[in-house]
């Protein structure tokens, strides 16, 4: 080992030592402290109560199916439909100019509301219409509130990723004899979306939590299973364990994103 | 027909003596010259591959091509040099089209490609055209690249015929390597390459070894003899003195937006008549 490496080695340790400890000083205290506190007992007792987490906890995992089931067909809707708005936004051709509009107008009002008063006003808003069944399912038009909600998200950022491909490369494309359509399909949309995924992910991630908003509008998904039970048992702990449930999904989610980019970018160069 | 073509002075433009090959229409110069001119432009639909008459390109205040005239007969290779911003590579994308021109003609084999409106799709699949920094599909192996505009534009898999190109210039090895797996002079070969496999009738080179290191230069230059040795008709536009003076039939020196002077490049190099081409060959050549 020469100097230099034996200095980093050196370095190194000091900077673990350093983690390690003011982690440990960090944990002790909450453990400490927070027990400290005047209304700890009945916290631990309404919120932590592991009894009512053993009770409630195989319940909660199956109303937990559901907002899985809505998430899995949501997401195919709201990629296709943003794919299509993003495209209805670049379309440059005159006779495709209303869809422009539509486009534009679509993102904007999709973003500016909230995502709670559109699952609302179309929740309840369409059933009301007097629908026959299955028609004015709360499951289907709650589907379609954050389909539309959330497609206008992916549409605009599939729409910066669409912008941020350098001309040079529809440049070469056209250069080759492809027409537009295929320049855009085969050219610049594989490389927008890949460039988009870490954005996109994100996305799905606060998807597969506004799916508990759903609640609001009928299904018994988790959220509102979580509520039965704080009414039946009088005690909050279920909405912990709804948390620890959904907590368990989205982080593995988001770092098995996170590692599909650094796999893809590693074989690539 | 033409426009007007103020940008050409008679002192400015020297008459360049016919390639070697026989079938160059060189150019008349100045007023004089002016209804010779107009008659060439008939006689070049026959004769020459690409006939460009009164070429003027503007973008927004900055005129770039002030009028250019321009013969290349089949099989010649033609090099531009000037200095940058002297209106090369403009003149290159005009070529293809790939800018609009303002006023003037191109024709391709006597056809009007510059016409607005015409399908441009079937113009560039006739012309070949490689640029400064490569632009190969980052999101592609070197084969996709080449493959991606035969099979989606002419139908056809030409998957033979692309590996028997990267084996020609030497690239057999890295054909299922992605762009960033290789090095610049790697990546311009395979846009020659790309080019080449939609069976182009003609090529348009945009200092395509400008942004190589000086050690990858010699590669892509082989990958020129090879092409010019098999009778490509070709366009350069480049810095590479000795290597225009090697190969071209005729070398055209641009400068504020016309061709001032054109001629073989022994004339050029050693004997150039205008004080710009001469001012310009020392600053280069140093």
């Amino acid at each position: 080992m020469n100097r230099r490496q034996a200095y980093e080695a050196a370095e190194r340790r000091r900077a673990l030592t350093v983690a390690a400890v003011s982690t440990a000083l960090v944990v002790a205290a909450i453990i400490l402290l927070v027990p400290l506190a005047p209304g700890w007992p009945a916290v631990r007792a309404s919120f932590f109560d592991g009894a009512v987490f053993a009770q409630t906890f195989p319940t909660l995992l199956r109303a937990f199916l559901i907002d899985v089931m809505i998430f899995a067909w949501s997401v195919p809707l709201i990629l296709g439909l943003g794919l299509a708005i993003a495209l209805a936004r670049g379309a440059r051709a005159p006779a495709l100019f209303p869809l422009r509009i539509f486009g534009a107008v679509y993102v904007d009002v999709f973003r500016g509301v909230p995502v709670v008063l559109t699952i609302y006003l179309i929740g309840f808003g369409v059933p009301g219409l007097g629908l026959p069944r299955p028609w004015n399912s709360p499951y289907i038009w709650g589907t379609v509130a954050l389909v539309l909600t959330y497609s206008a998200y992916i549409a605009e950022v599939l729409r910066s990723g669409i912008e941020s491909i350098h001309a040079s490369q529809r440049n070469a494309a056209i250069c080759l004899g492809l027409s537009e359509r295929d320049t855009m399909r085969y050219v610049i949309l594989p490389q927008a979306i890949r460039r988009v995924v870490p954005a996109n992910m994100n996305m799905l991630v606060a998807l597969q939590k506004d799916v508990a908003l759903l609640s609001f509008i009928g299904p018994v998904e988790i959220l509102r299973q979580a509520g039965i039970y704080k009414s039946l048992l009088a005690n909050f702990t279920p909405y912990v364990v709804a948390a620890v449930i959904f907590l368990a999904i989205t982080v593995p989610a988001t770092r098995y994103a996170d590692h599909l980019l650094n796999k893809d970018r590693n074989a690539r160069s | 027909m033409p426009g007007p073509r103020e940008g050409i002075h008679a002192s400015d433009v020297v008459e360049g003596n016919a390639g070697p090959r026989g079938g160059v229409k060189a150019l008349p110069g100045g007023a004089a010259g002016r209804d010779t001119i107009d008659q060439s432009s008939q006689d070049a639909g026959t004769t020459a591959k690409l006939s460009l008459r009164g070429v003027r390109k503007s973008f927004g205040d900055n005129i770039v091509l002030s009028g250019i005239d321009l013969d290349v007969a089949a099989g010649e290779m033609v090099c531009l040099i000037g200095a940058s911003g002297s209106g090369k590579s403009t003149l290159l994308r005009c070529i293809n089209q790939l800018e609009p021109i303002d006023d003037g003609v191109v024709l391709l084999d006597g056809q009007d490609i510059s016409e607005p409106g015409l399908d441009l799709g079937p113009v560039r699949q006739r012309i070949g055209i490689v640029f400064q920094s490569y632009n190969l599909f980052p999101h592609m192996s070197a084969l996709q690249n080449v493959l991606l505009a035969p099979r989606r534009v002419l139908r056809r898999d030409s998957t033979a015929e692309a590996e028997a190109l990267f084996a020609r210039f030497g690239l057999a090895a890295h054909m299922h390597k992605y762009p960033d797996q290789l090095s610049g002079g790697q990546q311009q070969r395979v846009a020659v390459i790309r080019a080449l496999a939609m069976r182009p009738e003609m090529m348009l080179f945009d200092e395509i070894t400008a942004a190589l290191d000086p050690e990858l230069v010699g590669e892509v230059l082989n990958v020129l003899r090879q092409l010019r040795a098999e009778g490509m008709t070709m366009i350069l536009a480049t810095h590479e003195m000795g290597f225009a003076r090697e190969l071209a039939d005729r070398v055209c020196f641009m400068d504020g937006g016309v061709i001032v002077e054109q001629g073989p490049p022994e004339r050029i190099f050693s004997a150039p008549e205008l004080a710009r081409t001469k001012e310009f060959l020392r600053s280069v050549l140093r």
